[in-house]
């Protein structure tokens, strides 16, 4: 084997290439905020899901608790079944509530989990009774129009 | 006079049909005599320099400036609608997604590909290709196979380079110069750029470009007459053809990819 010099600097551009890689993935992507840490599944039924979209955050007081696993529509009930993703270290009182709510006027949709007084705390696989559904702007302005038509003319 | 028109066109098209049959074979047989290169990664890791090593500073140099760029002409259309906090944003999706592959695979082409193409144009005008086959060396499997896998592991490395020194370019206009905010900055980025959609998806195009332009090159070179005009003609031709190639590709490529 010759010529070892070549081999270094090539090394080195390879080296290079996987920093580079490194770089996207840990400072530019959400690799350092993929968590690989255990968790468990707790699921929610909403009436409406929005604009939700799957690996959408769950905040508890708004810090990130998890992930959306996964969302399919129920026939049964005709409503949105969503599985959420929740990490162990982090236990909800079963009497929990579910909200879709906006980060800032139009970003993203998360879901907020509000804790309840409950004693025991939600397992694997448990369903979230009380949800609330994502407001739907046109929900909002059909109901502002209907509330106006309803408001009596004021007298001249 | 129409008979012979038509008999022009129909030669161009079987000229046409046979030269990218001939492609399709030239590739498969690249592809079927690389299996020697793992007795010798030498001749690969020789051209991975020529290649890769030698790309380096134009592709690092116009990463930076492309970066820089992208800062300030990001900066001013988004303070526009007070948005400026986003600019990281802007500038790591434009680059992973589509800047940063397609750029690099223009350079690339005009870099290594024509380089490609005039050193295996003039091998076999000087008849060197041929010499090779009376020794009973394959000039497949020890002249374009080396060539073809250093090219399509370079392209990659070189594309992750370019876009990794952009994103570093926007943050030194937009946040040094500038004076974007630089937790909103890296957050938005962060929040907003996936490791397999973006940053893996721009990968795999530098890899399919790397194919392409690569093959082009070589099959040029390789394909040439062994004439001065022709070898500077299949040069030419190499920067064009694989330039048209990686634009068509990108398009194909961004509407499966990134559709949902």
């Amino acid at each position: 084997m010759q010529r070892k010099s070549l081999d270094v600097w090539v090394g080195l551009f390879v080296l290079l290439g996987v920093a580079a890689l490194m770089f996207l993935a840990l400072k530019a992507g959400n690799m350092s905020s993929l968590s690989f840490s255990k968790t468990y599944t707790i699921s929610a039924k909403f009436d409406n899901i929005g604009g939700l979209k799957p690996q959408a955050p769950v905040k508890g007081a708004g810090v990130v608790v998890g992930r959306v696993a996964e969302i399919t529509f129920d026939d049964k009930s005709y409503q949105a079944l969503v599985k959420l993703d929740i990490e162990d270290g982090y236990k909800f009182p079963k009497d929990s509530s579910a909200k879709i709510l906006t980060a800032g006027l139009l970003g993203e949709q998360y879901i907020g989990l509000m804790p309840g007084g409950d004693s025991e705390m939600l397992q694997n696989g448990e369903q979230i009774k009380k949800t609330q559904s994502a407001v739907v702007l046109e929900d909002l302005i059909g109901k502002f129009i209907y509330n106006k038509a309803e408001e009596p003319v004021k007298p001249k | 006079m129409i008979a012979r028109f038509l008999g022009a066109v129909g030669a161009w098209l079987r000229r046409s049909v046979q030269d990218l049959g001939f492609a399709v074979r030239s590739f498969f047989i690249i592809i079927a005599s690389s299996g020697g290169l793992w007795r010798r990664p030498r001749l690969v890791i020789e051209q991975l320099f020529f290649i890769g090593n030698r790309s380096l500073v134009i592709t690092a140099v116009s990463g930076l400036f492309v970066g820089m760029v992208l800062g300030l002409q990001g900066y001013y259309t988004l303070t526009t609608y007070g948005a400026e906090q986003s600019l990281g944003l802007l500038v790591a999706l434009s680059l992973t997604r589509e800047l940063g592959p397609v750029v690099t695979a223009l350079l690339f082409a005009g870099r290594a590909g024509t380089s490609l193409t005039a050193e295996i144009g003039l091998m076999k005008a000087g008849e060197q290709l041929s010499a090779m086959e009376m020794m009973a060396v394959n000039p497949v499997e020890r002249v374009l196979a080396p060539r073809f896998w250093a090219g399509v592991i370079a392209m990659p490395i070189l594309g992750a380079i370019f876009t990794a020194v952009g994103i570093i370019g926007s943050y030194l206009v937009g946040v040094v110069l500038i004076g974007v905010d630089e937790g909103s900055f890296w957050s938005q980025m962060q929040s907003g750029v996936d490791v397999w959609k973006e940053v893996g998806n721009g990968t795999l195009k530098s890899l399919v470009f790397g194919i392409a332009v690569t093959f082009i090159a070589l099959f040029q070179g390789y394909q040439a007459q062994p004439t001065p005009e022709d070898v500077s003609g299949a040069t030419t031709r190499t920067v064009v053809i694989s330039s048209l190639m990686v634009w068509w590709l990108d398009f194909m490529m961004t509407a499966l990819m990134f559709s949902k």
